[in-house]
């Protein structure tokens, strides 16, 4: 017997006492991620559906296999041979891995999964029902202090997303032509640009981000650069937890949009 | 307004205990330490509880009301609703001693093993001279009460007793936090042996302590997770991976 049960605590046969409803925001954390993993796994393996012209969805982006289709390569860069090993790979199986890094190392993410699906704890003085607890100090858990790494790729990414945001600007010349010219904003535009912008504020509001611009200083007025910097990703980090709600939501939407369009579901209405 | 409320305190010590009923007299704008004075004046003479300054300054008055780490002193009786019965225990992750107190010397000994501030050796006393922006993040530690209910609800130490040992806790992490930001401290390893030594790595960064935290400090956001970063820092920063800085670092 450990934990609350341990013989040298209060003797109380519960194992908490919280009349609150403790177990919902660990329920909708749980729906909700999962439900986007299993959407997410799907649309990385069905390697088709992901690009429209002028749009490309983020879960595609940037696309770097010989095999994605025409026009949505990264300035037709495509160094990665269409099958891997000799199997035929989705070219969002090659890119999946830093973003996914980057979201399951992220410090606010931990607090969720962990509490949701790992229920280490479920909630707040509420006991866990692992005998056994060593944290994030041996592996696998040890490699979340990969998340650093995960962060500066992560940054790269948004590059990527946000030139495809931009390139969304663009239209066909006169309706149905296959012709493209600038100056256009639709729908997809919007879509694009706002998950390329939250994505941003996902990344500039990450704890490593605050510790990178000014965090890890002694002395703040010696840098007042970096402390203005520290000031400004401490305020936005004030928001991370919404940051990653909001924009794991509108990856999820400008994929199931440009996955829609892209099969002639929906159409993607111009504004002008 | 005088009104009738059902309560439920454990009462008990090492050997054995349970939760018993009581009904109680309460006044409008009283909190739960009242109410528990009130039972110990008038039903239950030799009721344990330990408290002092009323204020939620001290950080004596630490129990778990309804299941949460609280201030009994800070916890108004009408922030539940009428009718409803309030169950008072002792703290869950300390050994108890009698009816609502606990020994808490864990804290105690854990402080001891923190290394105190190292002060520049070529300042003499009143030379040292800090601006308020270096010093700002580590007052907001000092706000500390000491009351332990981030350490009480922190699942490392309460849901496994074994950790206690290798372990500090959230209240010893802003501590150490407190110090290494500190613009003069001049003690070089307090990142390695925050990892090593106290535990850090074992905090999943699941913010209980802050949520429990009556004074309100971040205690994740400002303290642990910094800290964990420092320690990445040190331990596992790709930059200084590539540059070799890292082994300097060790050398240090």
């Amino acid at each position: 017997m450990s934990g609350v049960f341990s013989p040298t605590r209060a003797k109380i046969k519960e194992r908490t006492l919280r009349t609150d409803k403790w177990w919902l925001e660990p329920a909708i954390t749980f729906g909700v991620l999962f439900s986007f993993v299993i959407y997410a796994t799907f649309r990385a393996f069905e390697g088709a559906n992901y690009f429209t012209e002028p749009l490309i969805s983020p879960f595609y982006s940037p696309c770097l296999s010989q095999a994605c289709v025409e026009g949505s390569t990264l300035f037709g860069w495509a160094p990665v041979s269409a099958k891997v090993l000799g199997f035929a790979l989705s070219p969002a199986l090659i890119i999946l891995i830093f973003p996914l890094g980057f979201r399951m190392t992220c410090y606010y993410y931990r607090k969720a999964y962990y509490r949701a699906f790992w229920l280490s704890p479920p909630a707040c003085a509420v006991a866990e029902p692992h005998t056994k607890y060593t944290g994030e100090t041996r592996a696998p858990l040890i490699l979340q202090n990969a998340h650093r790494w995960f962060f500066y790729a992560g940054l790269v990414f948004n590059v990527f997303l946000t030139y495809d945001a931009i390139l969304a600007f663009q239209g066909p010349i006169e309706k149905g032509s296959k012709i493209m010219e600038w100056g256009h904003f639709s729908v997809g535009t919007l879509v694009l640009v706002a998950s390329s912008s939250l994505l941003w504020f996902y990344s500039l509001s990450c704890h490593t981000c605050r510790h990178t611009v000014g965090g890890r200083l002694k002395h703040f007025s010696k840098h007042p650069f970096r402390y203005k910097l520290w000031t400004t990703v401490s305020t936005l980090n004030t928001k991370h937890q919404q940051f990653a709600w909001f924009s794991l939501a509108a990856v999820a939407f400008a994929d199931i949009y440009v996955r829609q369009v892209s099969t002639g579901a929906w159409t993607n209405f111009y504004f002008f | 307004m005088t009104r009738k409320l059902n309560l439920r305190i454990w009462r008990g010590d090492s050997t054995d205990g349970g939760l018993k009923d009581v009904v109680v007299d309460v006044n409008e704008g009283e909190v739960v330490l009242d109410v528990i004075h009130r039972v110990q004046a008038t039903q239950m003479g030799d009721l344990a509880v330990r408290w002092n300054c009323k204020a939620g300054k001290c950080g004596s008055c630490s129990m778990e009301i309804n299941g949460k780490p609280r201030l009994a002193c800070m916890t108004q009786v009408a922030s539940f609703d009428e009718g409803e019965t309030i169950t008072v225990t002792p703290l869950r992750a300390f050994p108890i001693i009698k009816d609502l107190v606990t020994d808490v010397s864990f804290n105690y000994k854990k402080a001891m093993e923190i290394p105190a501030y190292e002060h520049p050796t070529e300042l003499a006393p009143g030379e040292a001279r800090m601006e308020q922006i270096d010093v700002e993040r580590s007052q907001e530690f000092r706000k500390c009460i000491e009351c332990f209910l981030c350490q009480d609800t922190c699942h490392v130490i309460r849901d496994h007793e074994e950790n206690k040992p290798v372990f500090a806790g959230p209240r010893f992490f802003i501590r150490i936090a407190e110090l290494d930001m500190h613009p003069l401290d001049r003690l070089k390893n307090r990142k390695r042996t925050a990892q090593e030594e106290h535990g850090l790595g074992m905090c999943n960064i699941t913010k209980c302590c802050t949520e429990v935290c009556p004074e309100h400090i971040k205690i994740t956001d400002n303290a642990i997770i910094p800290m964990k970063e420092r320690v990445v820092d040190i331990k596992y920063d790709p930059a200084r991976m590539f540059s070799g800085l890292l082994r300097r670092e060790k050398r240090d």
